[in-house]
């Protein structure tokens, strides 16, 4: 064998789709495209298949018995749990908390660490392109508590203006709470950046890592960042599960969300103790499957060498870009520098939801609507847009397909 | 091309959502409602004069939204107008049955003819709040101003 013939390609894209079992059926007589990952992202064998076995094999309620399986289900639930740690690069494992999404996540910060601290008049520093699980948590401080939302602005390219967001950060500022990576524009934030500018006015920092966490690689030491979310179902697992990490140092102060079993040091009936983090925050029996299942997904990706996954996302970026360019009547939104494979536009004369209704009917799965971002739609000032996410099963036939779909929708409705 | 989307968006769509009839605003609006669809954010106001038998004297809409939901409410002003409030109930009974694809025996054939443009949508259950969000906007505007979206619009 030459030496040539050895090389491997760093990611083979076209295996890699293999791994889906879904993206081999057709909808409406013709191959599904899908190009929705953003919202919810496929599920490889690997995972359902490790999902199925721990259930087949050593299920039982964690934390809890004496028996064989509550041992061995304990152990795969833990085991989950070191290796999210992995994944986010954190210290201890007691620092990742199960959560049962992004969402649960950022709304135990909210609750648990950021309530207690908020006086009237306090700030929350975040940016007009979160995701409504980012924004309505603290506007929930902002009707109860008074706590007070400085929205910082994006660019007209969607980039984040991290000079805005400095500046926003006062004396009462109390969190800023940050996207890792827009649902909408694709855009990255500088976490490293702002969690520097933030620390040198003592300010703590929350990433909400739903996207980010698919496309980027995160070693929340090294960015030094207080709290990061993210979700399980975008990152090829399964639904029902995530997981907030936190400093240990905050967890400790932090008070319970839930209160119910697994949470507790002891009840009596006059007094309640809480457990250490993370049991303290995961009241109730957990996702136990769900957990095992986000854990495989990970593993899964990690396996890849995931900057060659990035590379090859980052191509069928550039390549949609380049080819949607052909179409004068289409604007792009979010074009910020090093932004990941999130492509959202607008069609002149055709609402976002008639032509996501003919793209489906093309076989091609994009996202219609305000994407759960309201308050970045009026920045642009538009009521919607179409989106197409890119995930490591697609490929540039999914991207063709996709103009082909477009140019459809424009002989139909332009 | 998927035959079923020739028929959604067919001539007399596009051109009643291009082109809406008794679009603007009503100035002597007796009864007025705002119909709001969470999903997409499309909006929809419509505005009514009854006169002193109960009957549409006037009626005018206005919105941003889809071509179905403008195509639609243009399509039902047209409709609606000159129709007394209980003939206007039955009418809308009769679409929502159109719209779920079931048969609709209540309206007269020309209503029904009218109104199977329309009648596509069926085919596309994601999309039959478009088509239903002015119908129900229009209830509620003669029903005491009620607004649209307080009902869950179905
Ligand atoms: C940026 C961002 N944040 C938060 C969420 C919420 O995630 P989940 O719905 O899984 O809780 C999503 C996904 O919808 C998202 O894209």
């Amino acid at each position: 064998m030459t030496a040539a013939a050895k090389i491997v390609p760093a990611f083979d894209a076209q295996k890699a789709r293999g791994d889906f079992p879904i993206l081999s059926r057709q909808v409406y007589g013709k191959p599904l495209v899908y190009l929705d990952s953003g919202a919810s992202a496929q599920k490889p064998h690997k995972v359902l298949q490790a999902m199925t076995q721990f259930a087949e094999t050593d299920y039982a309620n964690v934390h809890r018995g004496v028996h064989y399986l509550s041992a061995a289900a304990t152990d795969a639930y833990e085991a989950a749990r070191r290796t999210v740690q992995k994944f986010l690069g954190a210290a201890r494992e007691d620092e990742i908390v199960f959560t049962k999404g992004g969402t649960e996540a950022i709304n135990l910060v909210s609750y648990g660490f950021l309530a207690p601290r908020i006086q009237p008049g306090d700030e929350i520093v975040l940016s007009v392109m979160e995701h409504h699980s980012n924004i309505v948590p603290w506007h929930f401080l902002r009707e109860r508590q008074g706590a007070v939302l400085k929205w910082v602005d994006v660019r007209d390219d969607g980039s984040l203006d991290i000079e805005a967001l400095g500046a926003a950060i006062g004396p009462r500022t109390k969190l800023v709470a940050i996207t890792h990576m827009s649902n909408v524009l694709g855009t990255v934030t500088p976490l490293k950046d702002i969690v520097a500018r933030a620390h040198a006015k003592a300010v703590p920092v929350l990433a909400d890592g739903c996207q980010g966490a698919v496309h980027e690689i995160i070693d929340v030491q090294a960015l030094d960042i207080d709290f990061y979310a993210l979700t399980g179902h975008k990152i090829y697992g399964p639904t029902g599960i995530g997981a907030l990490y936190a400093k240990r140092a905050h967890l400790k102060t932090m008070r319970p969300f839930n209160g119910g079993g697994e949470m507790i040091r002891e009840v009596t009936q006059d007094i309640v103790t809480y457990a250490d983090p993370p049991s303290r925050f995961e009241a109730g029996t957990p996702p136990i499957i769900e957990a095992v299942g986000m854990a495989a997904a990970i593993d899964y990706l990690m396996a890849f060498d995931r900057a060659a996954v990035k590379a090859h996302e980052h191509d069928l970026l550039t390549y949609a870009r380049e080819r949607l360019r052909d179409f004068n009547w289409l604007r792009v939104i979010g074009d910020a520098p090093g932004k990941g494979a999130i492509i959202s536009f607008e069609a002149e004369g055709m609402h976002a939801h008639d032509l996501a209704t003919i793209l489906d009917r093309e076989g091609v799965a994009v996202r219609a609507g305000h994407h759960c971002a309201q308050p970045l739609m009026e920045r642009f000032g538009v009521a919607s847009t179409s989106r197409a996410s890119f995930a490591l099963y697609n490929n540039r036939a999914d991207v063709d397909a996709l103009v082909a779909a477009l140019a459809k929708a424009r002989e139909i409705l332009g | 091309m998927d035959q079923s989307l020739r028929e959604l968006y067919q001539e007399v769509i596009l051109d009643h959502s291009r082109h809406p009839r008794h679009f603007g605003a009503l100035e002597n609006a007796t009864h007025k409602a705002e119909g709001y669809n969470p999903l997409c954010g499309d909006r929809v106001t419509v505005m009514v004069m009854l006169d002193g038998e109960g009957r549409v004297a006037d009626i005018k809409f206005q919105g941003k939204g889809c071509a179905i939901s403008q195509a639609s409410a243009s399509l039902m002003t047209e409709m609606l107008a000159g129709r007394t409030r209980a003939e206007a109930e039955k009418l809308m009974e009769g679409f929502l049955h159109l719209a779920k694809g079931e048969e609709a025996p209540g309206l007269s054939p020309d209503d029904r003819e009218y109104l199977d443009v329309m009648s596509g949508i069926s085919e596309f259950p994601m999309r039959v709040k478009c088509a239903t969000l002015a119908w129900h906007t229009f209830k509620n505007a003669v029903e005491e101003g009620k607004n649209a979206m307080d009902e869950g619009v179905t």
